[in-house]
């Protein structure tokens, strides 16, 4: 079988490269059998691809040790699903992963794509082969998968136990989801500066791939909080790593993108920042990969050091180099239509929230390099952590917050003070509620207080935005209440979806400032002892040590503590915690020692607890108990984004109509530019 | 005042806000990562630096300095970069990562005292490849 992957990988390689020449050098123009030979080279390149995949699963499946990888990520004790999943687990896989991904999303861009845009076509399969190209030369030069070793070992070493968790099983499938389909907006940005077509045609081609990709990077980064809240143990799911942050700036240029799209649809204006945003994200998003992969950056999750970092590095340089100075080179063509005519606008709303986004963008990657900086400039390594992540962030990511409220109530072009006056009773009596509420039962912490209070506020802002659309319905159609919220949103997909998309938002920003009131302990505790805690909600929580109990599982053994919990004096059941040692099918261990965390969450707070250990040969153990507010709403933010995300996506209502014609009641618009559409 | 003009004042002030909010952070939060001969070259150049300021010291642990005492939740330890070596006392819980195993390599936050051991602060411990199965002895 390996003999196969290597040669699907080198045919894949060679039709790449020809497909690149051929689409660079412009030859098909007025040639439509060429135009047709290159969307056909895209397929087979897939198809090489997916042959390749289908060999490296079979290896992983058969247990061939002889093959470097599957005896480095699998082990005959491990369960079925890791099999399959080992396929990403490492680096060699990964890149293939990556490679047969970005071939078939560059053929299904190629398949689905309407034939008015067919002039970029020939030009986006040249930029998605050459990144699909490089992806396949890394692997054929430096880290190949379908390696074979010089002997045949017994076992593999099997899988670190920490990726063995439903959630690392789709976790980084996710994320290079997200990462891998970034590659097709940016290649429908290089087609469109490349054919010189620089019209808003290339954006209305690749509006479903940009929310598509920002919405596999959401559920990656958010499955990765769960993963490390439940699986690293340390009580907490974000912590500013380098390799959360290198999922993050992508995130936060491409929502940036998101939202200048529609100023350049709707106004024509903000074209260059918009070319340089997907490019910026793109970049990002193969310097993601090059922080992950290449242990530049000291990282909990780096993998293993290696050369690969350097083809990273190198291919990052070039497609720096090559995408800004083409985009220098038809700058005079990409001229606004028109000029901002009022800081109170829905234009320049949207262009702080563009600076902002940039802003935190721009903090978190020199806060991630900043070792690296300080070396070069000043020859000693400084570093900054979580402590310079939340200064820097929290009041850069209030403001956007405040403009999340603020942009959807004013109106485009210019707001007159009877418009805002309107808009903004309801919302901004809201947050003072929201904030009153709080402070009455209590609750002092400034940036806590603000997020919440803020919350509120947006959250007027999406209720009243619901309530009058429903209630124009309502007026004009004579609908009930239900049928007219279903109308409503599923009429202007786009719009209402994104107002979820923004509930989602601020269910997270609620979720992270409770995180505020987090309440910790250690304890080391013999059979039979307690403590108390209380929570920040007011309830006293009672912890009892009952044991230590030792037991085999099928790739494991376990020690597992026995806690029984006591919620303001009831019994609340018992809560285990595990120390698992990892062994090969030989009964050898084969990883560190890990913690599987006993978790108990409502709506107002998680139970978690770590047990770190016993004293030797006793049954008297050490225990961390933390109490973690509001931990749950994250994962509800998320459901409530991906939820809002998929109206938006779903085919159909997607075209924007926002003609003066169906101009929302309450709104002083008369869109110009919305004709266009 | 136009609305370009206007609006470029508060570009202005975003960007200026963030530049602001970025060198207070670095300046307020920035911690030297040093290795120990680097600790070694701080403290004999400026003796405030014992006591005073706050590292991260990258190195690692010499293998069988690990004293634990569980029940107290404290650990012992020394670390080295084959040069220098530095005792460590940390009160908390330890990583996974941090085993008895030799060739783990560790940060260390913390100061250092005036009898020369460093008080950590926080131990976080990597494993070389962290991905990957600890090789056989």
């Amino acid at each position: 079988m390996t003999l196969l992957g290597q040669f699907a990988l080198w045919a894949a390689f060679l039709l790449g490269l020809w497909c690149v020449a051929l689409s660079f050098s412009g030859r098909w123009r007025g040639r439509p059998e060429l135009s047709a030979a290159i969307v056909r080279s895209v397929y087979a390149i897939c198809g090489c691809l997916l042959v390749a995949s289908m060999a490296l699963w079979k290896g992983l499946i058969a247990h061939d040790f002889n093959m470097e990888y599957v005896w480095a990520y699998t082990s005959r004790n491990l369960p079925s699903s890791y099999i399959f999943s080992a396929f990403w687990a490492g680096q060699k896989g990964s890149l293939l992963f990556w490679a047969v991904v970005l071939s078939l999303f560059a053929s299904a861009a190629q398949w689905l794509t309407a034939r008015r845009f067919s002039y970029l076509m020939p030009y986006v399969a040249g930029v998605t082969s050459a990144v699909i190209t490089f992806f396949v030369s890394v692997m054929i030069f430096a880290a190949n998968p379908f390696e074979r070793l010089g002997f045949i070992p017994a076992d593999g070493r099997g899988l670190n136990p920490q990726l063995q968790n439903v959630g690392m099983v789709i976790h980084p499938p996710m994320l290079y989801l997200g990462y891998i389909s970034i590659t097709i907006p940016f290649a429908f940005a290089v087609a469109a500066l490349l054919s010189r077509r620089l019209d808003t045609g290339w954006i209305h081609a690749i509006r479903k791939w940009t929310l598509v990709s920002w919405l596999f990077l959401s559920i990656g980064i958010t499955l990765g909080m769960w993963w490390a809240y439940v699986e690293l143990g340390w009580g907490g799911y974000w912590a500013w790593d380098p390799v959360e942050n290198a999922s993050f700036l992508p995130w936060l240029t491409m929502t940036a993108f998101l939202h200048s799209v529609m100023i350049q649809e709707k106004r024509g204006m903000l074209k260059r920042w918009n070319f340089g945003l997907i490019i910026g994200t793109f970049l990002l998003s193969i310097f993601g990969t090059f922080i992950t992969r290449s242990g530049v950056i000291a990282s909990v999750h780096s993998f293993t050091q290696s050369n690969v970092g350097y083809f990273f590095l190198a291919f990052l340089v070039v497609a720096a180099v090559l995408a800004f100075t083409l985009l220098y080179t038809r700058w005079a063509l990409l001229q606004a239509e028109v000029q901002l005519e009022s800081v109170l606008s829905r234009e320049a709303a949207f262009l702080f929230n563009n600076l902002l986004l940039v802003g935190i963008a721009f903090s978190v990657l020199w806060g991630t390099l900043f070792p690296i900086l300080s070396e070069l400039v000043r020859g000693s390594k400084i570093t900054v952590g979580p402590p310079f992540f939340n200064r820097v962030n929290v009041p850069l990511g209030l403001l956007l917050l405040g403009l999340t409220g603020i942009g959807p109530l004013i109106a485009w072009r210019k707001a007159s003070t009877a418009n805002l006056r309107r808009q903004f009773i309801a919302p901004v009596a809201s947050g003072l509620v929201t904030l009153g509420v709080l402070l009455a039962f209590g609750v002092r912490d400034f940036y806590a207080v603000t997020a919440m209070a803020l919350a509120g506020f947006v959250a007027g802002t999406i209720g009243q935005e619901f309530y009058r659309g429903i209630r124009a319905r309502r007026r004009m159609h004579a609908e009930s209440t239900l049928l007219a919220f279903g109308r409503l949103i599923g009429r202007n997909r786009r719009r209402y979806g994104g107002y979820i998309v923004h509930v989602g938002i601020l269910t997270y920003f609620v979720a992270f400032a409770g995180m505020a009131f987090k309440r910790q302990r250690e304890a080391t505790l013999k059979p039979g002892d307690s403590v108390e805690m209380r929570s920040p909600f007011g309830h006293t929580y009672r912890f009892t040590h009952l044991g230590v109990s030792q037991y085999e599982s099928l790739n494991r053994i376990v020690s597992a503590a026995t806690v029984e919990v006591a919620k303001d004096g009831k019994p609340a059941g018992l809560m285990v915690s595990e120390k698992r040692q990892h062994v090969d099918s030989f009964k050898r261990p084969t990883f560190e020692p890990s913690t599987e965390v006993g978790i108990r969450s409502n709506l107002q707070e998680d139970v978690y607890i770590v047990y770190a250990g016993s004293v030797e040969g006793t049954e008297e153990a050490v225990y961390r108990f933390t109490i973690n507010p509001l931990v749950w709403w994250v994962w509800f933010g998320g459901l409530i984004l991906v939820f809002g995300g998929l109206v938006t996506l779903w085919p159909g209502g997607g075209a924007i109509i926002v003609g003066p014609r169906r101009a929302q009641s309450g709104y002083e618009v008369s869109l110009v530019g919305a004709g266009k559409d | 005042m136009k609305a370009g003009r206007k609006f470029i004042l508060g570009a202005a002030l975003i960007v200026g806000s963030v530049a602001f909010l970025i060198a207070e952070g670095v300046k307020q939060t920035g911690v030297y990562f040093l290795t120990p001969t680097e600790l070694a070259a701080k403290t004999a150049a400026d003796p405030t630096f014992v006591e005073n300021v706050g590292f991260k010291l990258g190195a690692k642990v010499v293998p069988g300095s690990v004293h634990r005492d569980r029940g107290a939740r404290r650990i012992d330890f020394q670390v080295s970069d084959g040069v220098r070596t530095y005792p460590v006392t940390y009160h908390g819980l330890v990583p996974d990562t941090f085993t008895d195993a030799s060739d783990i390599e560790v940060v260390v936050e913390g100061r250092l005292g005036g009898d020369g051991v460093i008080r950590a602060t926080d131990v976080l411990a990597k494993c070389g490849s962290r991905y990957e199965a600890v090789p056989k002895a």
